[in-house]
């Protein structure tokens, strides 16, 4: 790596000559270190899929999860260290909390995704902080409109229709383009969020994983929760059966 | 000689202690004279709240009225609400206080929403919790002016509690507060020394009755009103606005 000896790594408050800042750098690699985090809106809402790696047998199931709520309206995905992330779930919970002591209405995701990306911005601006090495998508359903925003350790962030982030961004984001997002319903978009883990797991590198699903659409009524039970197991299904299908053909080609 | 301008006559006894005044022993420093307390004395105010508790339930009443002194200000100031679906409150006192109080209630109950552990805050908590708050405030010498009532369904058993400005607090069957604590608590515990298991109907008719004898003689009161229903089997249910069947034939001498 050309930053390395150079001395200009040392400090998030210091370019290079070529006007990188490494530091930041280095965070958006320990956010290519963990698992894939996908984001995909429908037209009546959106859907975060995850898939959090098992590090041992010895862990629980369900612990560490990889989304969370920030308010009713909004959810959170993330993919870095999960201890990072929590700083930023916690200050996004903050935000929105203030927001409504404020004006007494749910803050809408423009503002919060000002706030939160402006906040991790900082931490990229001093030499006694490192920034944070996770990025984080936000998602929201209000008034009939879905909105989600990815935001980077930079703290650079903007709007999609379709974002991933983790180890297997790339193919992640080749799956979700060949999707057809401006005419798909959330239930659909599910089974396809699902699809889309399954099929950018690394078994050779990673053995375990979990999937983990939410949504916050119209038929949560506007809240961001764990997708239903049935709709988890059906999704699940499906890419299992589309895994199968895909290494059978693969064996008939060989 | 005499002097023509008639002059009264000096004062009696000058520069000594006066009725209605504080006096200050000659070499003593004045004390600071402290900074007006508006907060410290209620404005916009409600007044009493009725609650009983049924075999399978609670019931909490309050009247739509928010005086501002001696007069009827505001009509339709609802106090009795739904906190989650195991808790309703009603609320007597300062108005703005209230509506305070509310609001940090309601985020607290979204906050832990957000943990998305599954379980819901019980009537038992927010009573408890509700205590410190009012407990501290007291000791700030800043009390929330206000009564509360906490009503719900505790692990399947109606729960019914109260607290005070000054954080005082206990539970019973049956709680009112303010001038309803004069006029309603006796009509209620009469009834319930007759019959101790009373049923949803029961319970509603007696705070029918309390609310009308309340109209009659509280001076602050008004002939619409509110009443919170939590319930084993039906959930919760705020119903309202209600009105007191008013007879004013009695007045008139024939």
């Amino acid at each position: 790596m050309s930053s390395i000896g150079t001395g200009y790594d040392l400090s998030a408050s210091q370019f290079s000559p070529d006007g990188r800042v490494f530091q930041v750098e280095y965070a958006m690699k320990a956010v290519e270190n963990s698992g894939t985090v996908i984001g995909l809106r429908g037209t009546d809402g959106i859907v975060l899929a995850a898939e959090k790696l098992i590090m041992s047998k010895l862990h629980e199931t369900s612990t560490n999860k990889r989304i969370f709520n920030i308010d009713r309206h909004i959810g959170m995905a993330f993919s870095g260290l999960i201890a990072d992330a929590r700083q930023i779930v916690e200050i996004a919970r903050k935000e929105a909390s203030n927001y409504r002591l404020q004006y007494g209405t749910s803050i809408p995701l423009k503002y919060l995704n000002d706030r939160v990306s402006m906040y991790m911005h900082a931490y990229t601006l001093y030499s006694a902080v490192r920034p944070f090495g996770c990025s984080v998508i936000l998602a929201s359903y209000e008034t009939d409109e879905p909105n989600m925003f990815l935001i980077d350790p930079s703290g650079v962030s903007y709007g999609y229709f379709g974002c991933a982030t983790g180890k297997a961004k790339q193919s992640a984001k080749t799956e979700i383009e060949k999707l057809k997002l401006g005419n798909l319903t959330c239930k659909e978009i599910v089974k396809e969020a699902a699809k889309i883990i399954y099929l950018v797991h690394d078994e050779l590198k990673d053995k375990n994983f979990e999937l983990e699903l939410s949504w916050v659409c119209k038929d949560s009524g506007g809240l961001h929760v764990k997708v239903p039970e049935s709709v988890y197991a059906d999704a699940e299904k499906a890419a299992k059966q589309a895994m199968e299908a895909d290494s059978e053909s693969d064996t008939e080609e060989m | 000689m005499f002097n023509s301008t008639h002059s009264a006559p000096p004062p009696f006894w000058s520069n000594g202690p006066a009725p209605g005044a504080f006096y200050n022993f000659p070499g003593t420093v004045a004390p600071v004279t402290n900074p007006i307390t508006h907060t410290q004395s209620p404005v916009t105010t409600s007044t009493s709240i009725v609650s009983i508790t049924y075999d399978k339930g609670v019931l909490i009443a309050g009247d739509l009225l928010a005086s501002y002194g001696s007069l009827a200000r505001y009509k339709n100031c609802p106090r009795v609400i739904e906190i989650n679906p195991n808790i309703i409150m009603g609320a007597g006192g300062d108005y703005a206080d209230f509506q305070y109080v509310k609001s940090f209630i309601e985020q607290k109950i979204i906050d832990e929403d957000c943990l998305d552990d599954g379980l819901k805050m019980k009537p038992k908590s927010l009573y408890c919790w509700l205590t410190r708050i009012m407990y501290q405030r007291r000791s700030k010498l800043d009390p929330f002016w206000n009564n509360l009532v906490v009503g719900g369904i505790q692990d399947g058993v109606p729960f019914l509690g109260t607290v005070d400005k000054l954080g005082t607090a206990y539970t019973d069957k049956v709680i009112c507060t303010g001038y309803g604590a004069h006029i309603a608590l006796p009509v209620l515990r009469d009834a319930l020394d007759k019959k101790p298991n009373l049923n949803l109907n029961e319970a509603k008719q007696l705070i029918k009755k309390c609310m009308e004898v309340l109209f009659y003689r509280d001076a602050r009161s008004y002939p619409k009103y509110q009443l919170g229903m939590i319930d084993v089997d039906e959930g919760v249910k705020i119903e309202g606005p209600i009105s007191v069947e008013e007879n004013w034939n009695i007045a008139y001498m024939t």
